[in-house]
């Protein structure tokens, strides 16, 4: 394996320093290290470069097995190493459904040959995502995959019973039910944010009552059977307001925030161009500000991509017909540099807290998300925050092509990716 | 003019008013033995129908044919909604054939939008109604029929009533209307309204009886039976009470004021048939009006700035 000697890192953007990177951990941190003895050291210059730990997404759709005219484990971990992630949690919504011992084990064992980031299966909260019995969730979590996460993802758990159930279920080993918060009667057909400019556009409106009802239901279900639950991608000013409210409540709540609700509104649709149409859909910029200071004050824990690749047909439609779902690996990153950071809401450390720490937490994994110190595991990412680049949907590591950015010029650059030690990008390139 | 017509948004008052005087010169050719002219003679323009409108597709037919232009009538059963054929494979085959404009119908709010701003085609767009979205030619016939019975619209009051929620006529009227200086009021039970109205340049009203006497214009819309189902209002009786257009409201209207109807009407629902065939109902006119005003949106479109009726033609 070979040993890399960092020179000149920011580790969270303090002073630089060196790191030595020897079998697969941290060896040293620190300048002047001494690097004789060892044979084979290649030397990497990280002059102005952030070093961050190695990124974890607690929401991403591989969609294999099923789809893999959209993305396979391997291109959708390519495009995470890209990003800078060294794990990542797969989405149920697979065909077949991850809903079993067998499928998860599947994704799992498809993630450690691909070898670009370790994959986290997340186990279906019911069968076949059907919303009416509970799928063997304890089987699951007993399996190789080790799931600790289960999510109905794409479809709401709205059956409170169920839910609650859930969420009784999986404390048994310690388990968290990711809700996908969407009231189905509300949004019936919904194809955007509900207000002025979807009554304009003639498109159904997706009220944001119908993710803050179930967020407030959840809350409630939770508290009352002390279990954990997670809130994924929180779109509304009005759900971080009730996730304020349980956080402050004592309740073991946690939220994510996705990249494309941090930058894009609700505007865009008035082009009904479906590379914008997503679920839940793009909001106004009240709620884009409240996301922000969610995510700044910590009320909404992490950033999650929902990393969600379509083939180019079902985008390349009239809107109703299109997908829900754009690429987000591969930007998150610059994202946040330019949403939280530039503006001066969240530094350096708080990135690794809301994108390796917390995700790596409430995931219940082991080896990611720990601070970069001497020992602890090698997963690192090399940032250069001065690039600038302009996002080139043809560019794109994932099979699918479906980014909103595309044309944009973001901030930011991931040099260099390393998982255990091993180096899956370096110089911006898979290695 | 822009090169597409898919809100009437899109036309400035200028505009609106060039396709409405344009419209009056076209419309005396109804009344001549021959009802064609040479204007768009070799030009193809393609009917691309996904949901069904006969009264829209033949009044567009009939537009083109009165303009020479060659006529392609395409009537997709379905979208790619179901799965069918896609609408952007439907639109490259009809620009192989060589379309000069597509007339589209589709049920997919903005479809008409995507065919013109995806590259998919060259030719000209005109939307004859997507969705719950908008309806232009719609909005400009009725303005055309206004404007023939109270002249000059600013300052007119203008009713719309009923389903504005589903309603693309409603959207692209109350758009049109205000841009030649009507003021606009929208009536329907708050069911029935979208939200965020109080964005748009209209006023609302719940309150049927209260806005007619002030009224020059009273439209009303179709309210289909299935939305009573939707739980948008309780029963259809309740919706006639309340909101349907009867004898005893008509009475209550100024003498000059017209009342209109896009079609097909629902009699005893929205509107009683003593009203539809009252003298203040202008709504077999609309239909006629209809035609005219397509003649001159496809005659400006595809046919320049050249006066659409040759004087010599004209001889009174």
């Amino acid at each position: 394996m070979t040993t890399y000697l960092i020179k000149n890192a920011s580790i969270l953007g303090a002073e630089p320093t060196d790191l030595l990177v020897a079998d697969g951990v941290v060896e040293q941190i620190g300048s002047d290290l001494s690097v004789e003895a060892l044979s084979s050291v290649e030397t990497i210059d990280a002059q102005g470069l952030i070093a961050l730990p190695g990124l974890v997404d607690l929401h991403t759709h591989l969609r294999e097995p099923g789809r893999e005219d959209a993305e396979t484990v391997e291109s959708g971990t390519r495009a995470a190493a890209l990003g800078g992630f060294t794990a990542v949690h797969a989405m149920a919504n697979t065909e077949p459904v991850a809903d079993t011992a067998g499928v998860v084990e599947q994704v799992w064992r498809l993630g450690r040959e691909a070898g670009y980031c370790d994959v986290y299966p997340v186990g279906a909260v019911t069968v076949g995502l059907a919303g009416e019995r509970l799928a063997e969730l304890g089987a699951m979590a007993d399996s190789a995959a080790r799931v600790r996460v289960f999510s109905d993802d794409g479809k709401c758990v709205s059956d409170a019973v169920l839910m609650r159930r859930a969420l009784e279920y999986v404390k048994a080993f310690d388990g968290v039910v990711a809700q996908h918060a969407q009231e189905p009667r509300l949004t019936e057909g919904a194809q955007m944010n509900e207000g002025e400019l979807s009554g304009r556009l003639g498109l159904a409106g997706w009220p944001a009552v119908a993710e803050e009802a179930i967020i407030a239901r959840d809350c409630l279900l939770a508290a009352h059977v002390g279990s954990r639950l997670h809130v994924c991608h929180v779109s509304t000013a009005g759900s971080v307001e009730i996730v304020r409210w349980a956080k402050a409540k004592g309740w073991d709540v946690t939220a994510e925030a996705c990249p494309h609700h941090l930058l894009l509104t609700d505007e865009l649709a008035a082009t009904y161009d479906p590379i914008y149409k997503v679920n839940p859909p793009l909001r106004s910029a009240t709620d884009v500000e409240a996301l922000r200071a969610g995510l700044a004050d910590g009320t909404i824990d992490i950033v999650a991509t929902d990393h969600a690749p379509h083939p180019h047909e079902d985008k390349d439609c009239e809107w109703a017909a299109a997908a829900f779902g754009m690429l987000g690996l591969e930007t998150a990153l610059s994202i946040v540099q330019e949403t939280m950071v530039d503006p001066g809401l969240l530094d350096w450390a708080g990135v690794a807290e809301r994108m390796s720490h917390a995700p790596a937490r409430i995931g219940r994994v082991a080896d990611h998300g720990r601070p970069i110190e001497v020992g602890a595991p090698a997963n690192v990412v090399l940032y250069d925050p001065a690039a600038r680049r302009t996002v080139e949907a043809a560019e794109t590591a994932s099979l699918s092509r479906n980014t909103p950015y595309a044309g944009m010029e973001l901030p930011g650059r991931v040099v260099a990716t390393f998982l255990r030690g091993r180096a899956t990008v370096l110089d911006g390139k898979l290695a | 003019m822009k090169r597409h017509l898919l809100s009437a948004a899109d036309l400035s008052r200028d505009d609106a008013e060039l396709v409405l005087r344009t419209a009056e010169e076209l419309r005396s050719l109804a009344d001549r033995p021959i009802k064609k002219l040479p204007a768009l003679r070799g030009r193809t323009v393609v009917n691309l129908f996904f949901e069904d409108s006969t009264r829209t597709r033949i009044s567009f037919e009939a537009a083109a044919k009165r303009l020479s232009a060659d006529v392609i009538n395409f009537a997709a059963k379905g979208s790619s909604l179901s799965k069918g054929e896609s609408l952007k494979d439907t639109a490259l085959t009809l620009e192989a054939m060589g379309a000069d404009a597509v007339v589209v119908r589709h049920s997919a709010s903005g479809a008409p939008h995507r065919l013109a701003n995806s590259g998919w085609v060259r030719s000209s767009v005109v939307n004859a109604g997507d969705g719950t979205h908008e309806h232009p030619t719609q909005a400009l016939l009725d303005a055309f029929t206004m404007w023939r019975h109270l002249g000059s619209l600013d300052g007119r009051r203008v009713a719309i009533v009923g389903d504005v929620l589903h309603s693309r006529v409603a959207r692209s009227n109350a758009l049109l209307l205000r841009t030649l200086g009507a003021e606009v009021t929208l009536v329907s039970p708050p069911t029935l309204l979208p939200v965020g109205i109080e964005g748009w340049p209209v006023e609302t009203s719940y309150d049927l009886d209260a806005v007619l006497p002030k009224a020059d214009v009273v439209m009303m819309l179709r309210v289909q039976r299935e939305r009573m189902h939707g739980g948008f209002f309780p029963t259809a009786r309740e919706y006639s009470r309340r909101y349907g257009l009867d004898g005893r409201r008509m009475a209550t209207l100024q003498d000059h004021t017209i009342v209109m109807h896009p079609g097909p009407m629902v009699r005893g629902m929205e509107i009683t048939a003593d009203v539809a065939d009252s003298d203040r109902s202008v709504i077999v006119e609309q239909v006629t009006n209809g035609v005219a005003v397509r003649m001159a949106v496809l005659y400006l479109l595809l046919g320049g700035s050249e006066p659409a009726v040759s004087t010599e033609g004209l001889s009174e």
